[in-house]
């Protein structure tokens, strides 16, 4: 009998403290495996942001830095800067982080360019402090902090980051995945291969945004919650790739 | 057939494996109680099961070896 | 004796910091510290660096955050506003315990302030800046050529103590031009086997992290911290004293107040009153023993800053209050004049002391 799947080396084999159902532990899994099949393990660094995900520094295997809340972009340019050759650098950021605190962050690495690797977990909630409105929080939707529902009149309309970037000449790749079934995850195996990879060939930033559940946060049962991400995130978050500059390039 | 390895301690009894996989073999042991206080995922049929592996990429905690 | 060229202030840091081998900028430009970041810039490319101006101070000092998590020496410079920016990294700076090199060509303030020098960051610069317990290595260079030798020391100390360095000057210092040697004794940088530099599968990986859940364990690293800090203040306070072992009067004053003061201790002790100056150079830690010596025989202290009075805080604690310490100062861009410093001395010296 061969093994068809086990726990990436990449990963680390202690239990995550995700709640059930939280798509965070499938997520570090694909990112485990990509580093695996790629190789990289012994010369990537990772970057955990401040969120639930605080803590991806006790799970990957290679060389792990904590980030300030949303700087995360800014101390994986500095990584990547000290030694551009033989650094592989990847960021792992929540939408509070990514897209509230660490927006100007995100959006200048992006203008530079910068060849780093970042992974953006869009669950639209803030899981860690315990359920207030994110930056992506749909119109309507409750939180702790929008009791009634978001009203885009009184605190604005949730950001589409992919959308938002793809207008900036900068960044190589941008893709939106989600984690929700199993068709799914394959394709978001694959672009985030494509982010390490882009980075590998020395192609610049490449940003995969997972659309992915909470549903804790959420009040929800897990399966619910991946319903809701079909239902409700993915009409307003659609799938597909926002900028892929080389595939551009090569039709033209 | 193909074989599953359960990291049963490690289950947080999400469901989320029963409902992937395609011939519904799986479903969460409500006579058993992990470390955790979950119910853990098991196997119902065994030799029914192909290795998909659908239950194993769906689990949010990696719990799961398939082995063909 | 090696040749002296004519530099900057500013111009000085930065080349002091790449011949101790700094390859690695992060900044913003603010008044009155650009020349630092234009210096790196137009060098860093051609000796194979990295010079990078971010998106703001906030980003500038992450960046170094990231190269320092990889062990190499890097820096950053700004002026009082840009450093209040950058305190939170500070903060994150200490609990990683990383290495850094930052300098605050101080302005007046508080708010936007102005453009002028001056020395109203003490309290931020020796307190720490961020939040959270910790402590930087503080140094105030007099002099060009002391900005320039205190960059080189200042990463020296900050990869040995795994602190950051602060060069806390003013406008003046950054501004002013002077002969400056740059024939420094460049030691071997220190091993730093904790980087996150990649596992090459070599060893188990590596994490840099201020965070700790567990009370006792963040009780315990901040105790360990602090002894390292107690070995900092026992090993590398530095100051100048001037005329002090006779003195009735002691004037503290670092950086351009320094030199003022000087001025008018000579001035004083021409006119027979018995006047010396220490001045402080490691401004955390705070050269308490030589204040200490002092008072067993001078009648009074006179601080003089660019402040409304911070560093005198620091000569009273180091002092025990034992005697008086009256402040002589300017502020919001202004200088104290050797005749104002002359006449505070004078009056100290006619018992006028409140």
């Amino acid at each position: 009998m061969a093994v068809v799947f086990d726990k990436p080396h990449a990963l680390i084999d202690v239990p995550l403290h995700y709640c059930p159902g939280c798509t965070h532990g499938i997520i570090h899994r694909l990112v485990a495996e990509v580093i695996d099949e790629l190789g990289i393990e012994g010369k990537t660094i990772g970057i955990a942001p401040v969120g639930c995900s605080v803590m991806a520094y006790n799970y990957f295997n290679c060389d792990m830095i904590e980030a300030a809340h949303g700087r995360a972009p800014a101390v994986a340019t500095g990584v990547k800067r000290a030694d551009p050759e033989n650094h592989i650098v990847f960021t792992y950021q929540g939408d509070g982080d990514l897209a509230s605190i660490g927006m100007a962050e995100t959006v200048h690495a992006a203008a530079r360019n910068e060849n780093i690797t970042v992974i953006f977990i869009n669950n639209a909630i803030y899981g860690m402090t315990g359920g207030q409105m994110a930056p992506t929080s749909l119109p309507g939707q409750v939180t702790q902090t929008s009791p009634y529902g978001r009203d885009p009149k009184h605190c604005g309309y949730p950001i589409k980051v992919c959308e938002m970037l793809s207008e900036l000449e900068g960044p190589e790749y941008l893709e939106r995945v989600t984690v929700n079934n199993v068709k799914n995850i394959r394709a978001a195996k694959k672009a985030i291969k494509k982010a390490f990879q882009n980075q590998i060939d020395g192609k610049g930033f490449s940003l995969v945004e997972v659309v992915s559940s909470c549903p804790t946060n959420w009040g929800m049962t897990p399966q619910a919650a991946l319903k809701w991400i079909d239902e409700k995130m993915l009409p307003y978050y659609p799938l597909g790739v926002y900028k892929d500059r080389s595939a551009e390039k090569e039709a033209e | 057939m193909a074989k599953l390895t359960f990291k049963t301690d490690n289950c947080k009894g999400c469901g989320l494996c029963v409902d992937a996989c395609p011939k519904k073999l799986l479903r969460l042991a409500k006579d058993k109680i992990n470390k955790k206080g979950h119910h853990p995922a098991e196997i119902t049929d065994e030799e029914q099961c192909v290795g998909c592996a659908s239950c194993a990429m769906m689990c949010p905690d990696c719990i799961i070896k398939v082995e063909r | 004796m090696a040749d002296k060229v004519l530099m900057k202030g500013n111009e000085a840091i930065a080349e002091a910091a790449i011949i101790a081998g700094c390859r690695h900028y992060f900044g913003y430009p603010i008044t009155p510290q650009t020349e630092v970041a234009a210096y790196m810039a137009k060098k860093m490319p051609k000796i194979g660096g990295c010079f990078l101006q971010a998106e703001s101070e906030i980003a500038a000092i992450n960046m170094v955050y990231g190269v320092s998590s990889t062990g190499k020496r890097v820096m950053t410079s700004s002026s009082s506003p840009g450093i209040s920016l950058k305190g939170e990294g500070l903060s994150y700076l200490a609990g990683s315990d990383l290495p850094a090199l930052v300098v605050n060509v101080q302005r007046g303030g508080p708010g936007l302030g102005g453009i002028q020098p001056s020395q109203s960051d003490y309290f931020q610069a020796t307190r720490g800046g961020g939040h959270g317990d910790y402590h930087m290595i503080v140094l105030a260079p007099a002099s060009v050529q002391e900005m320039a030798e205190l960059t080189v020391k200042g990463f020296d100390l900050a990869d040995k103590y795994r602190m950051t360095s602060m060069i806390l000057a003013d406008g003046t210092m950054g501004q002013m031009m002077e002969p400056v040697s740059l024939d420094f004794d460049i030691k071997p940088e220190t091993e730093k086997p904790w980087a996150t530099t990649g596992t090459k599968m070599e060893r188990e990986h590596n994490i840099v992290n201020s965070l700790s859940l567990v009370p006792e364990e963040l009780e315990m690293l901040n105790l360990k911290r602090y002894e390292r800090y107690k070995i900092v203040e026992e090993n590398e306070t530095m100051y100048e004293e001037y005329m002090v072992d006779d003195a009735d009067i002691v004037i503290a004053a670092f950086g351009i107040a320094a030199r003022v003061s000087k001025n008018a201790v000579n001035e004083a002790r021409k006119q027979g009153i018995k006047v010396g100056l220490i001045r402080p150079i490691t401004l955390w830690p705070f050269p308490k023993a030589p204040f200490e010596k002092a008072a067993e025989h001078a009648k009074a202290f006179i601080s003089v800053e660019l402040s409304m009075g911070q560093m005198i805080e620091d000569v009273k604690l180091a002092t025990n209050c034992k005697r008086p310490v009256t402040l002589c100062n300017r502020v919001g861009g202004m200088i104290p004049s050797p005749e104002q410093v002359l006449k505070a001395i004078i009056d100290v010296n006619n018992g006028g002391v409140k």
